[in-house]
């Protein structure tokens, strides 16, 4: 009796949990903001400045899918969420949206019940380890001991390298970043592994960032993009073309500067006519008004801005464009046609 | 006739279910019963439904798939290949592990510092007041996080091991203190060491019964023989001669700097060492309450009994008291074992994976099977603390007053 009564008691409580689905685009316009899960806290990425406003590249992404919505970039509250906890986040309802350099994956897509709704930032897993070492490629870490984010695919990547490499490792694994990089600091793990990105970005916290590399193997291919749950179609349409309203921007050389002055002079492009609301009645069948993507690009700039600001060859960060360059400078960046 | 009978009994109204004591009792129960049920039912329905509506149903299939992650400490043979069947049975051994050494460790502690607490000595027992006082007005995951912190950044580093001026190991270079956790030598066992086991196992069981014949003797005659001197010498001398006889079969295997880290021995993690120092100084403390608690509670007349006969201090606490506390605290002694094993579910916080860091840790994550998983891991707990319950049930009624 009394595992019965366990038993239902666990029903129940994850039957309360479950709210809102279903119209998502309702929700979100009735309660008047987007609830959007980020990252904990991921130099760059996700983090809060000194006066608690959030703030970062998928932050950026967020507050423009809320621009885009509600014509104000502020009409959105941010979920810190873990490797582990973003997907229950997401499924139960209690975030709308989920922007947390998040790997898209078949099982994630399929088996989780999520969409996917494009690429943010083209990633892939990387290992660093302090210089004096001597370490200059990854297949020198047999016997190595590892710091990993559980929950990740990284875990699940860095299993398959070890053993297509024959080699032995020591995982550690950790709920947070800012927990990892104390484990590393402190030397209770020779290596970290995660998303090259987020090496980069934790490697420009560290007092003594030249002392650490970032070995060259890069030992997966990490897709980082936006998802929402399975049957939000209308809710996934507006996110995905917001990313892409972004990506079409920075093609066209539209600039959170110039986009006012580009929706109403006489431009003569007619895919930036279309996109900025002048011609054709795109923002209606998103069920949203003309000047959508205007806002969203008002928020951060296009996507080349929003990337140079926030985690560009400039900033601490320091990652160059690579992959995320245009598809037209050599990158794979790549919107479909806005029309 | 019957004049002097039982007036006829009334005939059963309905109003007496509201009204009538013998009935009313039975009213409110079926009533909080059908309560009870509903909302029961009702709980149920309601994950079902929701669970449908997010296109999710309740599919154990996943325990036979192929987990892809690794564990780090695995007492079973596991790897990345192995099912996430498995890797819940290597965090549940996990968890058994670290319940069993955090039970033991925080018994010895908390009957040591409930004693001390009440020792005449003022410094002695002030300073457990302090210990029990801190320790257990601290939540548990903070006890956690600050002992792996301690491990992690106060113990030298393994590459402090290494080089020119490199740290020895403790105990002839053979046991290391690192940050990343104790590498102790293991024992390794060679052709002939069964015969040594055996002549151990002989020797207890001698030494046991040497006790049994001592106690007889002393019963018998009052004479008293050196039963620990006596049973140290059955314990060891046969088994040292065995150990030679046989060509010193069992040899131990001394850690050595290899590569990243030490290699060979045994490698207790910086997690399971915080872990465990954390669960027992915590749980300790209570257990010092309790032990407190149980030693007050038999009467002072005993110690003064045993004095007057010419007990010494020490003899009266374990032989008289003692024995007396115990019914007084095992009871409450389960709960607080209880707490430990479920306490050791924060496990996940420094990253040692017992079962709630695989199953319902990456198991849960890699599959997204949320409700599968909790259920399973919840059910493992149940057992778990039952057991637990259970057995120290069993002990109580071993030491619980025996009436004739």
């Amino acid at each position: 009796m009394r595992l019965k009564t366990t038993l239902i008691a666990a029903a129940a409580a994850t039957a309360f949990s479950v709210g809102a689905h279903g119209a998502t685009l309702d929700d979100v316009k009735a309660k008047g903001f987007i609830q959007c899960g980020v990252s904990t806290g991921l130099a760059g990425f996700a983090f809060t400045d000194s006066d608690g406003n959030w703030d970062g590249f998928d932050v950026v992404f967020c507050r423009a899918t809320a621009a885009a919505v509600f014509g104000d970039p502020n009409a959105i509250k941010f979920t810190p969420t873990t490797g582990k906890t973003r997907f229950t986040a997401l499924a139960s309802g209690e975030i709308d949206l989920l922007y947390r350099n998040t790997t898209w994956t078949l099982s994630r897509d399929v088996d989780l019940k999520f969409s996917f709704l494009g690429v943010n930032y083209y990633d892939g897993q990387g290992f660093m380890i302090r210089k004096d070492m001597g370490v200059s490629s990854a297949s020198e870490l047999d016997g190595a001991t590892v710091c990993i984010q559980t929950g990740t695919t990284t875990e699940l990547n860095l299993a398959d390298f070890f053993r297509a490499n024959n080699m032995n490792y020591e995982p550690v694994p950790i709920e947070t970043n800012a927990e990892a990089q104390q484990k590393y600091l402190a030397n209770a793990c020779d290596v970290y592994t995660t998303d090259a990105s987020g090496l980069a970005a934790t490697r420009a916290t560290f007092e003594d960032p030249e002392n650490h590399v970032i070995l060259p193997e890069i030992i997966s291919k990490e897709p980082l993009g936006p998802l929402v749950r399975h049957g939000d179609n209308a809710w996934g349409d507006i996110v995905r073309w917001v990313l892409n309203a972004l990506i079409i921007a920075e093609e066209k050389g539209i600039t959170a500067a110039n986009v006012d002055s580009m929706a109403s002079a006489d431009t003569k492009d007619p895919e930036i006519k279309r996109l900025l609301g002048v011609e054709g009645n795109y923002g209606e069948m998103l069920g949203l008004s003309a000047d959508w993507a205007v806002n969203a690009i008002k928020t951060g700039g296009n996507y080349g801005e929003i990337f140079e600001k926030h985690i560009g060859e400039n900033t601490a960060i320091g990652l160059a464009r690579g992959l995320n360059a245009l598809w037209t400078e050599g990158g794979i960046l790549y919107a479909p046609p806005f029309r | 006739m019957s004049s002097s009978g039982q007036p006829p009994p009334e005939p059963f109204r309905v109003s007496q279910l509201l009204y009538d004591t013998r009935y009313r009792s039975y009213t409110i129960q079926i009533f909080a019963l059908a309560v009870l049920m509903l909302a029961f039912a009702w709980a149920i329905d309601n994950a079902v439904r929701n669970l449908e509506a997010l296109g999710k149903d309740i599919d154990f299939s996943f325990i036979f798939e192929t987990s892809a992650y690794d564990i780090n400490q695995h007492l079973l043979d596991y790897d990345s290949t192995s099912t996430h069947g498995r890797a819940a049975v290597i965090g549940i051994i996990n968890t058994i592990l670290i319940a069993v050494m955090g039970c033991i460790t925080a018994t010895v502690i908390g009957v040591l510092a409930g004693v001390l607490r009440l020792s005449r000595n003022w410094v002695v027992a002030r300073l457990m007041t302090v210990y029990i006082e801190t320790v257990r007005n601290i939540p548990v995951l903070i006890w956690i996080l600050f002992t792996v912190a301690i491990v992690n950044e106060v113990l030298p580093g393994v590459r402090s091991f290494r080089g020119e001026d490199a740290m020895t190991g403790l105990l002839f270079d053979s046991v290391f203190i690192t940050n990343r956790g104790f590498y102790i030598p293991a024992p390794v066992f060679e052709a002939g060491s069964a015969a040594v086991g055996v002549v151990l196992l002989l020797s207890m069981a001698a030494a046991w019964y040497f006790g049994r014949w001592a106690r007889a003797r002393q019963a018998a005659t009052g004479q008293i023989l050196p039963v620990f001197w006596g049973r140290l010498a059955i314990l060891v001398i046969p088994v040292l001669l065995a150990f030679f006889a046989a060509g010193s079969p069992i040899s131990l295997e001394i850690p050595a700097l290899k590569g990243f880290n030490f290699k060979g021995g045994i490698y207790m993690r910086d997690s399971l060492i915080g872990l465990w120092l954390a669960l027992s100084v915590y749980t300790g403390a209570f257990i010092a309450e309790i032990v407190r608690a149980g030693i007050l509670a038999i009467s002072k007349g005993q110690t003064e009994a045993a004095y007057a006969l010419g007990i010494r201090p020490g003899r009266t606490m374990s032989l008289v008291v003692l024995p007396q506390a115990l019914r007084v605290i095992v009871p409450p002694l389960i709960s607080q074992f209880l707490n430990l094993t479920k306490n050791s579910s924060l496990a996940i916080a420094v990253g040692y994976m017992d079962a709630t860091g695989t199953l319902g840790g990456i198991t849960l994550n890699q599959t997204g099977r949320e409700m599968e998983c909790i259920l399973l891991l919840m059910a493992f707990y149940l057992a778990a603390s039952l057991t637990i319950s259970g057995a120290m049930n069993a002990y109580n009624r071993s030491v619980r007053l025996k009436e004739r």
